[in-house]
């Protein structure tokens, strides 16, 4: 435990020179897979520690985003006082959704297609919400000449770029913590065999709810991040299933059940999906980008079913 | 109130559709225990045979279900045979990514070929209704409800009576069972997972003269076919086609009420209910939702 915290720190803080070094358009795709990396950091904490799945994480995203920019636009309210409220609002919807689904103890296929049908009830709601902007998107107004970063929590890539690395540290000390927890081994426990687990005494509905809950704050606070860097929210790239699967595919190509996984996979699949992106641009062909994400994903899925970290893991030992 | 009878009636109509797409995913599910996440992405390719076929040769949209039947079986037969089948004692996170991985090839190759704008297929046949008791029922909506119908019915008629049907069934009852009795498991399993496929291609065809043919379509229709479903109850082939009508009608009803594009606030509102009061689904056992 000792020695992973020690990596995650040497991690941050060779990438907290950064902006030193880095241009803006870097930077900028950096603090993009920083924030996938902590969205994958929290909805692994689910999948990989509790063999929870969720295919709704995009809800928590996009309560995120929308409760820091409403709360900033609409009511005033600080982003520094906004993300925590994002995080106690999709806390408790993480625990109503967890609460709904396992209160009779269905099991897995049940549970992600609730959590499914939560994120796009959520979006369709959202779509026709006028206070939210609906479908025409809500929109951050410019950033003003005196514009304190550490105040409006908004400001140039590299403040964003820095701002996801501290998310992204965060998501990666709580999966290290968590792992060498009581709660982690009772959710280890019931992820390998609920009956087993309940038998010894594990109280098994309250771990799950409360590992949704701890996942679903985190993805909100991140969500809240995330709205404020992209400046504007349209609940269908933000909320629904769009969002819920991009929140997915990092930690899974990482390597599910690592404390590494998703920040790996993060930093691998940014870069990749941008480059396919602009390939796609480049030959004029759209959906390129799509058919080669997905068969990336296929790839790592057929080829590698334990995930990216592991073999990195491995590399990195071998030289030592 | 002439009004609201037409639209429950088109309700109905629409809800043998999604009953047959739900009918694929169940019976898949049935005897693999695997969730076709790209369900909806084959119901797109069913569309685009239908309106490459109607592009190609105009005629009626009814003769492509059968073309866009057999490729979706053979699709199906092939990716079982050779893909999922290694996937099937893997956990079932593992067989979602797999399948949400194929959904994303099959969107990201649709895209590639047929870009993003929607294709309609425009035929007088769309302007034409019957009139049953009363009644205005929409035409192509009526062909492709009864053809949906038909199509449910001979599939079950195959499972209960013939020899390969009874082996699909006995490999879902009990797969070492079926095994030591000589049925070739991986054979059957391709084939089940050929007839689901089979059923969403065919339901694009039927679909695809009532919505306008686009890649980003096929989300909608796996959530529809899950909706369905969970409603009926996972695993139950006649709750599939229960769960199908309930959601037509459903939305139907909400498109009364509701702006159009809210009608599907229903369907994941009954979804939930139903989670909440019956998570075994209404037909389904208790079993059937382990």
């Amino acid at each position: 435990m000792r020695q992973g915290a020690v990596l995650i720190a040497a991690l941050a803080a060779v990438l907290a020179c950064g902006p030193l070094v880095l241009d803006g358009y870097l930077l900028s795709l950096l603090a993009l897979a920083f924030a996938f990396a902590f969205f994958g950091s929290a909805w692994s904490l689910m999948m990989g520690f509790a063999g929870i799945l969720s295919l709704g994480h995009g809800l928590y995203v996009g309560i995120g985003g929308y409760t820091v920019a409403v709360g900033l636009v609409t009511f005033g309210l600080s982003p520094w006082l906004g993300l925590p409220l994002a995080g106690l609002l999709c806390a408790a919807a993480g625990a109503a959704i967890a609460w709904t689904g396992f209160r009779f103890a269905v099991r897995g296929v049940y549970f992600a297609l609730l959590t499914l049908a939560a994120a796009e009830l959520a979006r369709i709601l959202f779509e026709h919400w006028p206070l939210v902007g609906g479908t025409g998107g809500f929109f951050l107004p410019a950033l003003g000449a005196g514009n304190v970063p550490l105040l409006s929590l908004r400001g140039g890539p590299d403040f964003f770029y820095l701002a996801f690395l501290v998310l992204m540290t965060a998501g990666l000390l709580v999966t290290l913590a968590i792992r060498h927890s009581r709660m982690g081994y009772r959710l280890m426990a019931i992820r390998e065999d609920e009956d087993a687990a309940r038998a010894s005494g594990v109280p098994v509905l309250r771990m799950r709810i409360a590992v949704a809950a701890l996942s679903g704050a985190m993805t909100g606070i991140g969500g809240g991040m995330f709205g404020l860097m992209n400046g504007s929210l349209f609940p269908g790239s933000i909320m629904g299933v769009a969002a819920s699967i991009e929140v997915m595919i990092a930690p899974i190509v990482g390597g599910l059940g690592t404390v590494f996984g998703p920040a790996v996979g993060a930093l691998f699949v940014m870069p990749v999906h941008e480059l396919s992106e602009h390939l796609a641009q480049e030959a004029g062909v759209f959906g390129l980008n799509t058919l080669i994400y997905g068969l990336l994903v296929l790839v790592v899925v057929v080829f590698l079913p334990a995930g990216l970290a592991p073999s990195v893991a491995r590399l990195l030992r071998g030289r030592r | 109130m002439d009004l609201a009878a037409g639209v429950i009636a088109n309700g109905v109509l629409m809800g043998a559709v999604y009953g047959l797409i739900a009918f694929g995913l169940t019976i898949i599910f049935g005897v693999m225990r695997v969730v076709n996440f790209a369900h909806g992405e084959m119901v797109v390719i069913g569309m685009y045979v239908g309106y490459l076929l109607w592009a190609a040769f105009d005629g009626p949209p009814l003769a492509a279900v059968l073309p866009a039947a057999a490729l979706l079986f053979a699709i199906g037969y092939l990716l079982q045979f050779h893909l999922v089948q290694h996937f099937l004692a893997r956990p079932a996170h593992v067989q979602f990514i797999l399948f949400i991985a194929l959904a994303l090839v099959i969107t990201g190759a649709h895209l590639v070929v047929f870009g993003p704008n929607p294709r309609g297929i425009f035929s007088f046949a769309s302007f034409e209704v019957y009139e049953v008791a009363g009644l205005r029922l929409d035409a192509v909506r009526t062909q492709a409800a009864a053809a949906a119908l038909l199509i449910v019915v001979l599939l079950w008629v195959f499972l209960r009576a013939s020899r390969l049907g009874r082996a699909i069934r006995a490999a879902a009852d009990n797969r070492t069972g079926a095994a030591v009795v000589g049925i070739r498991i991986r054979h059957v399993y391709a084939v089940t997972a050929g007839i689901g496929m089979a059923c969403a291609g065919a339901a694009g065809a039927l679909v695809a003269p009532l919505f306008d043919t686009q890649p980003f379509l096929a989300p909608e229709f796996t959530l529809i076919a899950f909706i369905t479903v969970i409603l009926g109850g996972i695993g139950s082939l006649p709750g599939a086609l229960l769960g199908g009508l309930l959601i037509g009608v459903a939305e139907a009803a909400a498109a009364l009420v509701l702006p159009p594009s809210m009608k599907s606030v229903v369907s994941y509102g009954l979804l939930i209910l139903v989670m909440l009061a019956r998570p075994q689904g209404i037909i389904g056992s208790p079993e059937g939702a382990r």
